[in-house]
């Protein structure tokens, strides 16, 4: 017990409420993130038998799947997604929990603002009903996905039943290549290990790029784990993420503030630490990424070609294919680069930060986009709105001809009214090209928010580089 | 919850790999508040066209298995997100026992919560039996997990699977995991208090300070 630890090594043991005998282990959780649409069980399943919210001031609430990114001044037009959104307000004033609700400008994308907020901190147990939890792992945090049954659990206990996952290092070494970002770093790290490479293990980014990402690209990267299959992904915090968190409305404050940065500072993985498995990535490697197919693992380079099932490594495998480009209406052997779109969608838990929209703002800065597409903004939070609003981003995007949208998950899997039609073809900064994800039949090639500004300037999937030499 | 413990039925071929959890239950699906009603739309876009009708080679349209309680499927089943509406629409179809080489972590949690039976098995064994449930004239298969095994409708060997003795237990007494972890309140109590003295900042700040 005593010899060199993980980063998850320490927190996991630091959370151990009880260990059974044949390792079934009640985790305590520190945070918890609710949002309106896996929770409605949950609270439903308090009320039938007469339990409580355990520790309300843990947990934290905001309607963001199905909130339209119009105008919010009007009630919600679909009814299901009004009664969604209005029983998770009756059950967080019922339960005593903070709710961020549709007209509060702190209300985004529940992985968003739980950052914004500093209601993520280093060192926690943080889940949500939503796989992409992993984003807060960025904050050296052991944070998942759960079901809707655990978050019951968790609200009425602040515990989960789990089993001790195993451990993966990834690094990520050398420097990355101009044009080259988070979003890509991810994606080639997902098309390497593929989307079930990481089941049953927690990831730890490391090496010389992942420390050079800014919070927000790390974030980037550990929101999309769950693509990769794990169900946690995490980094060792350091000075970034204190001066990311420091001042924020629930981080800590004053003395308490100066107790946890150096309990913070302890949470890297000790020398001789071991995993139970390790990836090495080399940064020079990777080119801006865009994927062909319908499960993240199709990825391939923007100067690259559509594959052909013919190469595929198994009878599965190219029948997963085959039906992929089916439904994806491409050729094997074509140019990525010639692929034409229909719709840019900018947003996403992945891809709806500040750093995101400046980004894509760079690009797009004084060009219009093509006439064939159609392309939106979708900020991850009314913050990040408000904030790229004072920067001038939004005239930016305006000027280009985007339409600059209200805070939401959006397009990213469209339970709201932003949605692909049949056989339309989007290049999105999301997280998912799963069939029918963005609407029946649509068509998604995920992306960079810099991939997807140039892709909106030409009206197809572009290098990013050509435009912004 | 139901217990599972012995179940016979019709096993339904799925040989796809990948099959994710927005396949099993799309996203307009899950805007419900309740957990039940959503057999009807599990696997809605394979198994409608866009105007409803039912697209006739899907496997659970197909007269011999549209009484499916057991899927039998390719690698890295109930992939994507955490949304138990999965299980939730398997179960109320009738589904009680997948059978996969593997799951996705979080849909493999989600299905002990709903008395869903999910089989690890190598890919060999998978094949065989997916032969079996797509060529047996009857494909009724029997899932005994009191014995943990499986008894196939050729008469062959019978499979014999593993599944996580807590798990297990959990599936075969219908045990409310949170009546469970409630008995343990004592214990949680305990950890609060070492945790507020070690970790203070994780009680001061948080929502509503």
């Amino acid at each position: 017990m005593s010899g060199p630890k993980t980063l998850f090594e320490k927190i996991w043991e630091s959370h151990l409420v009880d260990v059974a005998e044949d390792g079934t282990s009640l985790l305590y959780i520190d945070r918890h993130l609710v949002h309106e649409v896996t929770s409605p069980q949950a609270f439903e399943g308090l009320r039938a038998s007469g339990r409580k919210v355990l520790r309300p001031e843990a947990t934290l609430a905001v309607p963001d799947h199905n909130v339209p990114t119009t105008d919010r001044s009007r009630p919600i037009e679909d009814e299901t997604s009004r009664i969604q959104v209005q029983t998770l307000e009756e059950n967080c004033r019922e339960f005593g929990v903070q709710l961020f609700g549709m007209r509060d400008r702190r209300q985004g994308i529940v992985h968003v603002i739980g950052p914004e907020q500093g209601f993520t901190l280093p060192g926690t147990t943080i889940v949500c009903g939503d796989s992409h939890t992993s984003t807060h792992g960025a904050f050296g945090a052991l944070a998942f996905g759960i079901g809707t049954s655990e978050v019951e659990h968790v609200l009425a206990t602040q515990t989960l039943i789990q089993k001790r996952p195993k451990t993966m290092r990834i690094s990520v070494e050398g420097t990355l290549p101009f044009g080259v970002t988070a979003k890509d770093v991810i994606l080639a790290i997902i098309g390497k290990i593929g989307t079930a490479g990481g089941t049953g293990y927690v990831v730890e980014y490391a090496g010389s790029v992942i420390r050079g990402l800014s919070m927000e690209g790390r974030m980037t990267v550990c929101n999309m784990s769950i693509e990769g299959g794990a169900r946690a992904g995490l980094i060792a915090p350091d000075e970034k993420t204190w001066a990311y968190l420091k001042g924020r409305p629930m981080a800590p404050k004053g003395e308490d503030w100066e107790k946890a940065v150096a309990w913070w500072r302890t949470l890297v993985s000790d020398e001789g630490a071991t995993y139970d498995a390790e990836v090495l990535l080399k940064a020079e490697e990777i080119e801006p990424q865009v994927t062909w197919g319908t499960s993240p693992q199709d990825v391939v380079g923007i100067t690259g070609r559509v594959p052909d099932p013919k190469n595929a490594k198994d009878e599965a495998q190219r029948r997963a294919m085959e039906r992929a480009l089916d439904y994806m209406g491409l050729t094997p052997g074509m140019p990525v680069e010639e692929i034409v779109l229909d719709k840019v969608f900018l947003g996403s838990c992945t891809n709806g930060r500040i750093e995101d929209l400046r980004a894509a703002a760079k690009v797009i800065a004084g060009k219009k986009i093509a006439a064939n597409v159609q392309a939106m903004v979708v900020p991850g939070s009314g913050l990040v709105r408000y904030q790229a609003e004072q920067e001038g981003l939004d005239k930016i995007f305006k000027d280009a001809g985007f339409e600059w949208r209200e805070a939401g998950c959006s397009m990213c899997l469209g339970m709201n009214p932003d949605q692909l039609s049949p056989k339309e073809r989007c290049a999105s900064t999301s997280n998912r090209n799963f069939e029918g994800r963005q609407g029946r039949q649509g068509r998604t090639h995920l992306l960079s928010p810099e991939m997807a500004a140039a892709a909106a300037v030409t009206g197809k999937l572009t290098d990013v580089r050509k435009l912004v030499a | 919850m139901v217990p599972f413990t012995k179940l016979t039925g019709i096993a339904a071929p799925l040989p796809m790999i990948n099959v994710d959890t927005d396949m099993i239950i799309p996203k307009q699906f899950l805007k419900t508040i309740k957990r039940t009603g959503l057999g009807k739309n599990l696997f809605d876009e394979m198994r409608y066209t866009q105007d409803g009708q039912e697209v006739p080679d899907f496997v659970l349209n197909q007269p011999k298995y549209r009484q499916a309680q057991i899927l039998i499927a390719g690698e890295n089943f109930g992939c994507g997100s955490s949304r138990e509406h999965a299980p939730w629409a398997l179960a109320d179809f009738g589904i009680r026992c997948v059978i996969a080489p593997s799951f996705a972590d979080i849909f493999h949690n989600n299905c002990f919560k709903n008395g869903i039976l999910p089989i690890r098995l190598p890919q060999e064994t998978i094949d065989a039996l997916m032969a079996e449930a797509q060529n047996a004239p009857d494909p009724t298969f029997t899932v005994d997990l009191e014995q943990n095994l499986i008894l196939r409708p050729t008469g062959n060997e019978p499979i014999s699977f593993k599944i996580d003795p807590f798990n297990r237990e959990c599936l075969l007494e219908g045990l409310d995991d949170i009546g469970l972890t409630m008995q343990k309140a004592d214990k949680i109590q305990a950890f609060v208090a070492k945790q507020q003295a070690q970790a203070p900042w994780l009680y001061s700040a948080g929502a509503g300070a």
